[in-house]
């Protein structure tokens, strides 16, 4: 069952991501972005990550594409005659062949490890938000307040970026 | 049992669309977009290894990844908006004023 779940979620999220990049209309590439992550959650589940499933769905889906889509509706684009870059073909026929050969190193590597100390039977006895909790509030504490200031000063610099402008009066501020 | 390569290997796949993408497009918000493909894809890298590897960094890093997409599609959008109010275009062919 999950081999055959891992081929849908892998085939539809590749087939959503060149489609987002292919459609000529904004919004039609806003929805294949959706559907991409919508898949991407799906190959979560299937790697046991409950958590990242729920936050991949609550805060991609349904915070960061709802505030593409907004501000694509906001700004009313028309659409271009010319979407793509001028040389776009020689771009995809590079890309190509570096990833042919990116996709034969990966498949050809073992990818062994030194395994880490938290097996699949530990974490599934508590779940998976009890797992990331416990190490994320003790070993990855310090990590976890800098991601704050960070969203912090993003949340700050977009209001001040996207503020209206107000005109100076030069003869006023003279004085 | 999906060996870990096949996840590895729908990541590549997955990233490179996203570097296409912000190569060829020539709208300021698909390549945005196609900046978050790259991030998933990076995602799924780092929680797939986090399973064979059977640790947790994996996980928590990739939670951090999503916060700093957040961040990212705020300030990003933001400087699309100032740009769209002065030129009224968002290709990114005609965003020259910072060329030397």
């Amino acid at each position: 069952m999950v081999p055959f779940f891992f081929v849908y979620f892998s085939l539809v999220s590749i087939v959503a991501g060149v489609l987002t990049i292919a459609f000529r209309n904004p919004v039609h590439c806003g929805l294949a972005l959706l559907t991409l992550l919508l898949h991407v959650a799906g190959l979560f589940v299937l790697l046991n990550a409950e958590f990242l499933f729920a936050v991949q769905i609550i805060v991609y889906a349904g915070a960061i594409l709802v505030l593409y889509l907004f501000v694509l509706m906001l700004l009313n684009l028309k659409t271009e005659e010319r979407y793509l870059h001028a040389r776009y073909a020689v771009i995809l026929f590079a890309a190509a062949g570096i990833c042919g050969e990116l996709l034969l190193l990966v498949l050809r590597s073992p990818f062994g490890g030194l395994k880490g100390d938290a097996p699949a039977e530990a974490v599934l006895k508590d779940g998976a938000s009890y797992a990331i909790g416990i190490k994320m509030f003790s070993d990855y504490l310090l990590p976890f307040e800098i991601v704050g200031v960070f969203l912090l000063g993003a949340i700050i610099g977009a209001i001040v970026l996207a503020k209206t402008p107000t005109t100076v009066d030069i003869e006023q501020s003279d004085r | 049992m999906v060996p870990l390569s096949a996840y590895v290997a729908v990541s590549a796949v997955l990233f490179a669309t996203g570097l296409i993408g912000v190569l060829i497009r020539r709208n300021f918000i698909i390549v945005l977009m196609a900046v978050e493909i790259m991030l998933n894809a990076a995602n799924i890298n780092l929680v797939a290894f986090s399973y064979y590897l059977e640790s947790m960094a994996g996980q928590i890093v990739a939670l951090f990844v999503i916060a700093i997409a957040a961040g990212e599609a705020a300030v990003g959008l933001a400087i699309i908006i100032v740009v769209f109010r002065g030129r009224l275009s968002t290709n990114v062919d005609e965003l020259n004023l910072l060329k030397w």
